[in-house]
């Protein structure tokens, strides 16, 4: 039985209250966004990537605790990293959430990110972690909207082009 | 705050004897007794209508409408026997009045599709409100768009409750029809069904009623509103899901084009020509899920044997001890605030997210429905992505509002 307890973790519920690197870039080099129409989250990215770096990321948008915390903890986790170093983050992150990786077991990067491995016992929140990573991919791959419902359900359809 | 009147006609109602009947409310959902509140999307099942399901499959199943043996025979009659008791319990005149088709989804697009394609034009109009689910709403988009047609909508205040002398200013000659819900699913509000159809009949207007939140909650008397058409789905009056009830005037049925064609809906068949069945048959093309209609009519069985208005008197007291205790709640907004209203509570919790509200509740064995309840014109004009909603029916308790009050604090001080 799904039990959330690990779930809204300190960690998780400070980030949603004080989120980091929220607002947008006046600089941006890529920017898209994420909707989830069906439960409302709404978030926007705005990245600086120079050469084969992202020097700056930051957020803004509308949603839950979960997709918000998932978004500030990425932004402070990718920010500084290779562009192939975040797409490496966006499918360990994802395989975490949907039961692929087991990070006790498994090698990994998701370091502190693995706060939210608890959310693939709740197969409804799953893509309000994921939506903060299906867009940093969007973003990063020149995509200006993405979503993780429908066709782009992480559940259902492997991110595309990775 | 409910009157004493109706808490006295409650009383008559023996809820523990009740639950008795709802095995599923026996569950521990992390370890915590279920307490089951959304009961507006789809509600429990008690034994006697299971057993009804079992009795068909056991003894009396067999195809309908066709063979000349026993089963068959026995099918059929426990079929058409069905129809008569949601006949019954709706007040319709005639048995081939009530169609059983998938659910109030269905008896919609049955309408929408059926009486839309064939009688609208370009330029009429169509009346809809902004309290409808999706499934009132996408349906006549499907068939304006088709037909050149155009969509009007009738705004609501800020209590949820319609805009009676709008509705009335929209009427023109080009007005075909109206559709409105008789319960709101996202406020709770409930419609002048009455008075809304006596006004669409002085323009000479088809009227379709969504009673899918109004048949659990309410009795419902189909003669006594007047409408042309009333749809509602059996799931959520305690029976199975994938069937439902479309109630249409005999005349208007007969007028209208089935849109699904197949066996048992035909007169005769040959190439140049087929001959349509008489109503009802000619809008149950194929077999149709018997077990469930039979079930169904065991549901309202059930339901009637409880009493509908012993049923509705006990919600009045759920709804209103629910909005006492969770109105005072500082931080808790209640979205749907109208003077007549059936079991539906909806609400926001300042700072957290209704997922997120949720997901919480659902750690304490409390079940509520988080999002936009298909009802996303009703979302955007209270400006909220999504409310919480906590919906009762006749099985539940004041102990377990007492549950969801103290889940909904527990929320406030995880977010604190």
């Amino acid at each position: 039985m799904a039990d959330s307890r690990n779930l809204y973790q300190e960690v998780i519920l400070d980030h949603n209250k004080k989120p980091r690197n929220f607002g947008a870039l006046a600089d941006a080099t890529h920017k898209s966004e994420g909707l989830n129409p069906l439960c409302g989250d709404h978030i926007y990215l705005s990245l600086k990537v120079s050469g084969a770096n992202i020097e700056a990321v930051q957020f803004e948008g509308e949603s839950c605790a979960i997709c918000k915390a998932s978004a500030s903890m990425m932004t402070t986790v990718v920010k500084g990293k290779t562009r192939d170093d975040a797409e490496q983050l966006v499918n360990e992150f994802r395989d975490m959430v949907i039961g692929k990786l087991d990070t006790a077991a498994q090698p990994h990067h998701l370091g502190r990110l693995t706060v939210f491995a608890g959310v693939r016992d709740l197969p409804t929140r799953v893509k309000c972690a994921i939506l903060p990573w299906h867009t940093l991919h969007a973003a990063l791959n020149s995509q200006r909207t993405t979503s993780t419902e429908a066709d782009a359900d992480p559940m259902q359809a492997p991110i595309l082009g990775t | 705050m409910s009157s004493p009147a109706s808490r006295n006609l409650a009383a008559s109602l023996d809820v523990a004897r009740i639950r008795q009947d709802f095995p599923i409310l026996d569950l521990k959902v992390n370890s915590k007794p279920l307490t089951f509140l959304d009961n507006a999307a789809s509600s429990q099942m008690p034994k006697q209508v299971m057993d009804r399901w079992l009795k068909y499959q056991t003894t009396q199943h067999a195809n309908i409408h066709r063979a000349v043996h026993y089963l068959s025979e026995t099918a059929t009659a426990e079929y058409e026997a069905a129809r008569r008791r949601l006949q019954k319990f709706i007040n319709a005149r005639e048995e081939r009045e009530v169609i059983f088709t998938s659910g109030t989804t269905e008896s919609i697009n049955l309408v929408a599709h059926g009486w839309g394609r064939k009688f609208l034009k370009q330029g009429d109009e169509i009346i809809l409100t902004t309290l409808e689910h999706h499934s009132n709403i996408v349906p006549w988009q499907m068939v304006a768009e088709e037909a050149g047609a155009k969509i009007r909508v009738v705004p609501i205040f800020d209590n949820g409750e319609l805009d009676f002398v709008a509705y009335e200013k929209l009427f023109n000659p080009r007005t075909k029809v109206t559709c409105f819900t008789h319960v709101s699913n996202a406020l709770g509000t409930i419609n002048p069904v009455r008075e809304m159809v006596a006004t669409a009949r002085k323009h000479g207007v088809v009227t379709l009623v969504d009673g899918a939140q109004a048949a659990p909650h309410l009795p419902v008397d189909v003669q006594a509103i007047d409408c042309d058409f009333y749809a509602f789905s059996g799931h959520k009056l305690c029976g199975p899901t994938g069937i439902g009830i479309l109630y249409g005037k005999a005349a208007l049925l007969e007028a209208i084009q089935p849109f699904k064609g197949g066996g048992d809906m035909i007169l005769s068949v040959t190439f140049e020509k087929t001959t349509y069945a008489p109503i009802p048959a000619k809008f149950e093309a194929g077999t149709p899920p018997i077990a469930a209609a039979i079930t169904l009519g065991a549901a309202v069985d059930y339901l009637t044997g409880v009493g509908m208005d012993r049923i509705a008197a006990h919600e009045t007291d759920l709804l209103g001890y629910a909005t006492e205790t969770v109105g005072v709640l500082p931080g808790v907004r209640i979205i749907g605030t109208a003077e007549k209203k059936a079991a539906v509570l909806s609400f926001v919790v300042d700072g957290v997210h209704p997922h997120d509200v949720g997901t919480l509740l659902n750690e304490d064995g409390v079940a509520i429905r988080t999002g936009h309840h298909c009802a996303q014109p009703v979302m955007q004009r209270f400006k909220v992505p999504a409310t919480s909603r906590a919906s009762f029916a006749f099985y539940n308790t004041l102990a377990e509002v007492d549950a969801l009050v103290a889940s909904i604090r527990r929320v406030q001080k995880v977010f604190g």
